[in-house]
């Protein structure tokens, strides 16, 4: 069994401030985390592999930095780590992403087709939900969204079925494989890394590929080149102004609330159905 | 097709995303926002993409909420949805009609099949949209999104690929108003695949118990934290049955199992307009705040004077909840016995 799963390093976005006085981004000294979704899909991958033996593999595209991120996928129990960096990838849309990274992927099944490959639901810099369906549709293979977990898989008879969330419920798929899944948390709950994994990692070194070697990329088709959208304009928005405050401490938590009935027309909504209002007291 | 020696019309449509029968109100909002982008961009037209499977009676809908087109997709390979069979037919209907810009839901559906559209045409697509206008200078799209988790704002352009996608989550859009038009042009377009085509089968759907609507709510009380446990929420559950609401939550309350994860709102939860919305031992954090900040008015009742939401909030309460909302309980409830008893 080959399981290939593309993860992200992202910027811990919990963590991104904006400078009060110039109105922009504070990048410096975010910490840089793996996509929370992507631990997830590296863990069921490692799963699957418990289950059924053979490989993972975790591909990502990014900064030399992003090094890191895999590393940790290997102390997860990834077998192999392949780091797609150069600066011809950089500026690089969704559209750009999934061809760089569907083009690594077919390099990777001449050697071992896939059966299964993973990407998060969306990556949280981001949040476009867009690389893996992109992917599938270069791959032609299935692909299945929001996946919530792998009730069977079968390599031998080529065959999954797999939960989906979806706004009136879980859906339940059986799909041909191979099959790309983006996948919610609950797919697999992670676990901690086993020392003797941890020191595996620690001496383990990702593959570099760059746009030309191993494998050649079609320069019109990646980073900004390949790239249909482009950023106008970047700003921080504006807030909504803010309003009056009253102090249960100053005026008591009847009055404090009698006002804020008053003032927001809370009363309003629940007068409704009715035309007058006399003569009731509320303080 | 093209349309032979006349110039092309710039089609700016909608996907139109129904479930069994039923159209997903982010249609009709994305149907407004295509209406106002026409009257800015000379020549266009609205027109809608209906695909499913015996959905032709609602197309009449579809033209009083603006589409002067509507062109239907009806085969019964489209029903259950699956990502394939849609995909091919509505990626090929683009490529035959070449629209100039594209609109759909970013719901879970929407999401699932935008991607994979933009890529089959080889176009751009910028998701989460929260404004949508046409450049003034270029006669494009400005698609403006919040990234960064909601930190900063930035509006994308697709200069030279067509169409240019956008997709929109539920509420972000102002719902419009029906129109009195008659029916448009209803254009039946065949769509050949077959089953054995598709490689995903729905085996069965587990239904969720009929989830809270909370997009669509007009009160909405959110809890955040500082309602401190499971049981807090039962006093906000009290005070949204009095005002005739709903009740939402931050995320770190759905992370803790506080309550389900259908209440969420913010950035990776649902977003929310209602007339009013109350805050109660919420902080006010980025996150939270792309997803209500639409809301009519704002009240936030928080013990800490510093917190953020007071920033966005058209009027604060600084003070312990368990004091505010009980005591806003009784008010309430007061004035409705006191209206119930002059009915
Ligand atoms: C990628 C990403 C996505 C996210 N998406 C979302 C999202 O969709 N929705 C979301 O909400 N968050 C989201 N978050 C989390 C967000 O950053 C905040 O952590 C979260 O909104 C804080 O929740 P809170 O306000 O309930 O908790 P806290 O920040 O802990 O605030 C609790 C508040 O309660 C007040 N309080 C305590 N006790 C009382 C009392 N007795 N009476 C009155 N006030 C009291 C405190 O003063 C405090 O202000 C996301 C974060 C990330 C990184
Ligand atoms: N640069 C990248 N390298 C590898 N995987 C990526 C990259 N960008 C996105 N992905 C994958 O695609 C998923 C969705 O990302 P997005 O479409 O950007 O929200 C992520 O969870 C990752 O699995």
């Amino acid at each position: 069994m080959h399981a290939i799963v593309a993860i992200k390093q992202v910027p811990d976005t919990s963590n991104v401030r904006i400078d009060p006085e110039t109105g922009t981004l504070i990048r410096e000294g975010v910490p840089a985390i793996i996509n929370p979704y992507d631990i997830h899909a590296v863990e069921a991958a490692v799963q699957l592999k418990e289950q059924f033996g053979g490989r993972v593999t975790v591909i990502t595209m990014g900064p030399p930095k992003a090094a890191e991120a895999l590393i940790e996928c290997i102390e997860q129990g990834a077998d192999r780590a392949i780091l797609l960096t150069d600066r011809k990838f950089g500026g690089a849309d969704t559209l750009a992403t999934s061809y760089v990274l569907a083009h690594a992927i077919e390099a990777l099944n001449a050697e071992w087709p896939a059966d299964i490959i993973l990407f998060g639901k969306q990556a949280i810099d981001g949040d476009t939900a867009q690389v893996g369906p992109g992917v599938a549709v270069r791959l032609q293979i299935p692909l299945i969204t929001y996946a919530i977990a792998i009730e069977s898989f079968d390599p031998v008879a080529r065959t999954a079925v797999v939960h989906r969330r979806i706004e009136q419920g879980v859906e339940v798929l059986q799909t041909r494989l191979p099959v790309l899944l983006t996948v919610e948390k609950e797919i697999a709950p992670v676990r901690r890394a086993p020392l003797p994994r941890m020191i595996t990692a620690a001496r383990y070194q990702p593959e570099v590929w760059t746009a030309e070697t191993p494998v050649a990329f079609d320069p019109r088709q990646i980073g900004l080149k390949g790239s249909p959208t482009v950023v106008g304009k970047a700003y921080t928005p504006a807030p909504r102004a803010g309003g009056a405050i009253v102090t249960v401490a100053d005026c008591g938590v009847e009055a404090a609330v009698a006002r804020a009935l008053e003032v927001m027309g809370i009363l309003d909504t629940v007068r409704s159905s009715v035309a007058a209002s006399a003569g009731v007291e509320v303080a | 097709m093209n349309n032979g020696d006349q110039p092309a019309i710039p089609r700016i449509w909608v996907l139109i995303e129904q479930q069994e029968q039923q159209v997903h109100p982010v249609s009709w909002e994305l149907l407004g926002a295509a209406r106002r982008l026409a009257a800015d961009l000379p020549g266009s037209i609205v027109e809608a993409v209906l695909p499913g499977y015996q959905v032709e009676s609602l197309a009449a809908q579809v033209f009083r909420y603006g589409a002067e087109r509507v062109y239907l997709i009806d085969e019964s390979v489209l029903a259950p949805y699956r990502n394939l069979p849609y995909a091919v037919a509505v990626s090929q209907l683009v490529i035959t009609y070449q629209p100039e810009i594209f609109l759909i839901g970013a719901t879970t559906r929407g999401r699932d099949l935008a991607g994979a559209i933009a890529t089959r045409v080889g176009t751009g697509l910028t998701a989460d949209c929260t404004e949508l206008a046409i450049d003034p200078a270029g006669k494009i799209l400005a698609a403006t999104r919040p990234t960064f988790g909601g930190n900063l704002m930035a509006t994308i352009l697709c200069r030279r690929h067509r169409p240019q996608m956008a997709t929109v989550r539920p509420r972000v859009l102002p719902m419009p108003a029906p129109l009195d038009t008659g029916p448009g042009d209803l254009v039946r377009v065949p769509f050949a695949m077959c089953e054995d085509d598709v490689p995903v089968k729905r085996l069965r759907l587990i239904r969720a118990e009929e989830r809270p609507n909370i997009e669509y709510a007009d009160v909405i009380v959110a809890g955040g934290r500082g309602v401190g446990g499971p049981e807090g929420f039962v006093l906000l559950e009290e005070l949204a049955l009095a005002l005739g609401g709903m009740v939402g939550a931050s995320r770190p309350v759905v992370d803790a199992g506080w309550i389900d994860p259908g209440h969420q709102i913010g950035q990776t939860g649902k977003t929310v307009r209602p007339k009013l919305y109350i805050a109660a031992g919420i902080s006010g954090a980025v996150q939270h705040r792309v997803g209500m900040s639409g809301a009519g008015v704002i009240l936030a009742i928080n013990s800490d004077p510093h917190a953020p939401i007071f920033q966005i909030a058209d009027l604060g309460i600084v003070g312990d909840l368990f004091d505010v909302i009980p005591e806003m309980i009784r008010q309430v409830k007061g004035y409705s016995d006191a209206r119930q008893a002059q009915l």
